[in-house]
């Protein structure tokens, strides 16, 4: 028996701009549905070709190695859709990394969370300095933050000099968080998993996340409606600054060396990761969620070249290229979703 | 609009003219001098003093080097001191040509008699290199080499002795038999080239190991973890894993012992003792090599004075004697070789602090 | 972004039109401008004395030589940069399109092809380069900010594809003398009298001509300069296509610098091409700017650069002069806006809001 599909016709009036609104969130949800479906359909491709890609030590390898960069796009997202750019996070990672490590080498038998507060400590100081710069001294994000990752990349290479942290300097208690899994699924991937939930909960549900998407969609507008543009906007880069110093410990955790180098270039990564995942670069859309499963799916390329015995050499070409075919999509699909409103909203059809 | 315009013009026009009329005005550009303030002839056999000395190594910050170029360590300056020249170390912080050359350029300007230099590319420094030696400034590589354009280079260890020992020392521990990878740094690093190719002669006595995979990490922890990560996926029946290079033994034993292949796999290469420690105690890493890196600087340095000084020219067998070191021969391809690998484990991996 | 402070979003008064809009922020950047060029050529000139105190060796034509040398490449590059910058986009691949044509002269040059007909298929491959981010910015309609970002990745692939781990290095010593030697009968280096003589190219083109008052004007109003007929698309098109031209330019400059074509030459480049372009007063908004600025703060950056070199200033810590001074650079224009509005007599004589 076939299923009969009725064309119901929408009332104009609000009733319309109810079902414009479902309509635009079905098409966000689609759109990182889409990025879900390219994810399962490369994994499933590759695991066609090597089996071993999918089985449980390798999920752990990739899990781990997504994580640092999951948790950053988390904090990236939050300050992109406010239209803002933070490309600070490598080197605020790197300071984090060696100076919170560091601490086991001097403190012996400083405990754990402690290390993480001061990794997060570290990264909300860099973060404030970010977000007073842009929000207080009305500073364009991309310069201020260029200007703080040339910065803070000095600072950390002039604090660590020629040294490194040593593996054996730090304690079990400690490296073992980043291998430690039940299930085969590493704790660290899940609670990352966790905060990412909650961090896109926040965004689409607390009023304060919400006023983040409309100071990227129109920033006048936002501050003509009250929004206070200013506190938000720091609010912002803090939380990503905090982020990306206890993605510092993390990393540290994970690597377990740590020496001036820690974090470099990464900003642009993990940019790409969170375009590729749906947020808008001028701000006003995308998830968090979606940001995670680009990371995700860039991790999941470069393992896979690597399990596939593909040259390395290939993986730049194809981030970048994925990265363009990411934006011309989100852009045909929000041009098209921009027409189906307008046609909308001028009467009638589903 | 258009006054300011032509304002702007005037003004681009005018700095121009200024930094071309600097540029015309050729006051005397410094050359290297040869031997200022040198006691002593160069053919009595005493060394020169109050040389200008300027060592470069790859990069700022990177550990290895530190220890290599210090005072504090017995490195590069510590001989330079001992000899009494003036040493200085420079670099940029990138490990690239680009970021290395304009502190081989500042160096030639300040009045540099002698370069030690760790070459970030076989032939981008090669014009700067030769220019500097076209004005008498002494050359001298060492770590990385830059075959074509230095007097001397002074080597770790020759690439045969390091290609060998660490096919025989992975050999050892994997008795004889069985599959191995091996992580190097970046596809187009000239010295792991050299040691790789040395390896594989080696390996033709070893019937029963097969080496299957050679992947490049770049000497970047997080490449050289992912590719472990897919050589120890496309080759699960891997015994063991050679990385010579100092980054890459980090990251893959940290790979193995954070995985299911603890215990199975064995990894070898080139490492300094204390990032390696861990490993050693548990076991991953049983046996790994290096030698000492202020002992190459110290090395380095006695070999660019006595060359400075004329004592020796870059003919294959003349000798010198580099202080606490002992005596040192010229060797083909006016290389000098500091000695044979030193092997590090359980046994002796505590008695060093680099 | 948050809107220009320093734009004025208010139209002159009720007859006047959005061109008026435009025109009247194109009047108010301009003193600021020139505020910020005389604040440049200060720093200039005490750069210069700062190098000359600390170095007797700073004031030789053998270190300007160096100096040229090393800054050549990213000079060059920051021209373009400029003029895409004021008309309100950015081009962040402008390092992997230097890499990729050094790797395109390298392959070709071990496949033994001519020296003349190698130069040819490297331009073409940087138009190429400009093209394609060109078109997916204004037929698109992508942000360049995202799309040169996947473009960086994406050039800097191909030149890795092309290379692989080899270095070709067997350059014929007439092109690799460069490096070393300066033109004869001059102390000029090569790389800086090209720059020399495109600035004043860029210059000309920006300052005199209506191009370059296109530029402006579509970087301070994109809305404004479609109604007032400017065609936006091509201008900006060709902007990007003159960018991967120069940068393709650049690459064989390098590649012969260095006598080594291989796949990393000019890394991470992008930022410190965008940061000098900003450092010469150049608003990342767009719309604000000058071609004289950049010279200056090309100047600035090279000299002092090799100012610290010269002093074994602790080359570690290099980066945290340069971002402070990237981040003086935008923080000065605003003390001064804030300055001026302060003052209602400099107001009165500076915004049109004074008028009427």
């Amino acid at each position: 028996m076939s299923a009969t599909v009725t064309a119901r016709r929408e009332p104009s009036g609000p009733p319309a701009r109810v079902s414009s609104r479902r309509l635009t969130e079905r098409v966000f949800r689609i759109r990182e549905f889409g990025i879900i479906a390219v994810l399962v359909v490369f994994v499933a491709i590759t695991t066609a070709i090597q089996p071993s890609f999918l089985n449980e030590q390798n999920i752990q390898f990739l899990l781990i190695n997504t994580t640092v960069f999951a948790l950053l796009a988390l904090g990236e997202t939050i300050v992109v859709v406010s239209r803002n750019v933070d490309l600070s996070i490598g080197s605020v990672l790197g300071l984090s990394a060696y100076l919170s490590a560091g601490l086991f080498g001097e403190h012996h038998g400083i405990p754990v969370p402690v290390v993480f507060l001061a990794g997060l400590g570290i990264g909300l100081a860099c973060g404030i300095a970010n977000g007073f710069m842009v929000a207080v001294g009305r500073v364009p994000s991309l310069v201020v933050t260029l200007a703080t990752l040339y910065i803070i990349r000095g600072i950390d290479t002039l604090i660590v000099g020629g040294n490194e942290v040593t593996a054996q300097t730090l304690p079990n208690a400690f490296t073992n968080i980043a291998h430690a899994s039940v299930a085969g699924v590493p704790y660290v991937a899940i609670a990352v998993a966790v905060v990412i939930g909650l961090g896109a909960y926040y965004l689409r549900t607390f009023r304060s996340g919400r006023e983040l998407y409309a100071i990227g969609s129109n920033p006048e507008a936002a501050r003509l409606a009250g929004i206070g543009v200013g506190r938000r906007v720091f609010t912002a880069f803090t939380i990503s600054g905090g982020i990306a110093g206890v993605a510092g410990v993390l990393w540290a955790a994970q690597y377990q060396t740590i020496d001036s180098l820690a974090g470099t270039g990464y900003e642009l990564t993990v940019i790409s990761a969170v375009v590729v995942g749906g947020v808008a670069i001028f701000g006003g859309s995308g998830s968090a969620v979606g940001a995670a499963v680009g990371a995700l799916l860039l991790s999941s390329i470069n393992s896979a070249l690597n399990v596939l015995g593909i040259s390395q050499l290939w993986l730049e070409a194809i981030s970048g290229f994925l990265l363009l075919v990411a934006i011309t999509l989100d852009r045909v699909i929000s041009v098209k979703l921009a027409a189906a409103l307008r046609r909308r909203s001028s009467g009638g059809g589903t | 609009m258009r006054r300011s315009a032509k304002r702007r013009l005037l003004a681009t026009a005018v700095v121009l003219a200024a930094s071309a009329t600097l540029a015309a005005c050729s006051s005397s550009s410094t050359t290297g001098s040869s031997g200022s303030g040198s006691s002593g002839s160069s053919d009595s056999g005493a060394l020169k003093t109050g040389l200008k000395a300027y060592v470069i190594p790859k990069l700022l910050g990177a550990q290895y080097f530190t220890i290599a170029d210090s005072a504090k360590s017995g490195g590069a300056i510590a001989g330079l001191q001992a000899l009494g020249e003036t040493g200085t170390e420079t670099s940029g912080t990138a490990a690239t040509p680009a970021s290395e050359l304009p502190a081989i350029q500042a160096s030639v300007t300040k009045g540099a008699n002698i370069l030690i230099v760790s070459a970030t590319d076989p032939t981008a420094l090669c014009p700067t290199l030769k220019a500097a030696m076209a004005k008498g400034i002494t050359v001298v590589t060492y770590d990385s080499d830059a075959p074509t354009c230095r007097d001397l280079f002074v080597n770790q260890a020759s690439s045969k002795a390091v290609g060998d020992s660490l096919v025989d020392l992975m050999a050892k521990q994997i008795h004889d038999s069985g599959d191995i990878g091996i992580v190097s740094a970046a596809a187009s690093a000239t010295n792991q080239n050299a040691w790789i190719g040395y390896m594989k002669q080696e390996l033709a006595k070893f019937p029963k190991i097969h080496l299957v995979s050679i992947v490049y990490g770049n000497d970047d922890p997080t490449t050289a973890t992912q590719v472990t990560q897919g050589l120890l996926q496309r080759y699960p029946n891997i015994k063991g894993i050679i990385a010579p290079t100092s980054v890459g033994i980090v990251s893959a034993a940290q790979v193995v012992t954070s995985s299911k292949y603890k215990g199975k796999v064995i990894v070898t290469g080139l490492g300094t003792p204390d990032s390696m420690k861990k490993y050693v105690a548990n076991g991953v890493s049983p046996q790994f090599e290096l030698w000492n890196p202020a002992d190459l600087g110290y090395l380095a340095a006695y070999a660019a004075v006595n060359f400075a000084s004329k004592k020796i020219t870059n003919a294959p067998g003349q000798s010198f004697t580099a202080g606490k070191l002992g005596k040192f021969t010229v060797g083909p391809d006016r290389t000098i070789i500091l000695g044979p690998p030193l092997v590090f484990s359980s046994a002796n991996i505590n008695n060093y602090n680099f | 972004m948050e809107p220009d402070l320093n734009a004025s979003a208010v139209s002159g008064g009720p007859g006047s039109e959005v061109p008026g809009g435009a025109a009247a922020a194109l009047r108010a950047a301009a003193p600021s401008a020139l505020r910020w060029e005389s604040g440049l050529a200060v720093l200039v000139v005490a750069i210069i004395i700062f190098g000359a105190m600390v170095s007797p060796q700073f004031l030789t034509s053998g270190n300007f030589f160096n100096t040229g040398v090393t800054s050549g490449e990213i000079a060059i590059m920051a021209l373009p940069m400029t003029l895409i910058i004021i008309s309100g986009e950015i081009d962040l691949s402008v390092a992997s399109t230097l890499g990729m044509s050094s790797a395109l002269l390298g392959y070709l040059w071990a496949k033994h092809w001519p020296m003349l007909a190698i130069f040819v298929m490297v331009a073409l491959l940087g138009i190429v380069a400009g093209l394609i981010n060109g078109l997916l910015v204004t037929r698109v309609g992508l942000p360049s900010l995202a799309v040169t970002i996947g473009t960086l990745a994406l050039y800097r692939g191909v030149a890795l594809i092309l290379l692989g781990p080899n270095t070709i290095s067997n350059f014929p010593a007439g092109y690799t003398n460069i490096g070393v030697l300066p033109i004869p009968h001059t102390q000029l280096p090569y790389n800086v009298a090209i720059f020399a003589v495109l600035a004043v190219i860029f210059g000309i083109v920006l300052h005199a001509t209506a191009t370059g008052r296109s530029i402006y004007a579509m970087g301070a109003s994109p809305e404004a300069a479609l109604f007032a007929g400017i065609r936006v698309k091509r201008i900006k098109t060709m902007l990007f296509v003159t960018s991967g031209l120069v940068c393709a330019l650049a690459g064989v400059l390098w590649t012969f610098r260095l006598a080594t074509a291989v796949q990393n030459n000019g890394y991470g480049q992008e930022l410190a091409v965008v940061a000098v372009v900003l450092l010469g007063g150049v608003s990342i908004f767009g719309g604000k700017g000058s071609l004289a600025g950049v010279v200056l703060a090309v100047i600035a950056f090279a000299g002092l650069q090799n100012a610290l070199l010269l002093t074994n200033f602790n080359q570690e810590a290099t980066g945290i002069v340069i971002g402070g001074l990237l981040l003086v650079s935008v923080f000065a224009p605003n003390l001064i806006a804030l300055r001026r509005v302060g003052l209602p007599r400099w107001a009165r004589f500076r915004s049109p809001r004074g008028r009427a």
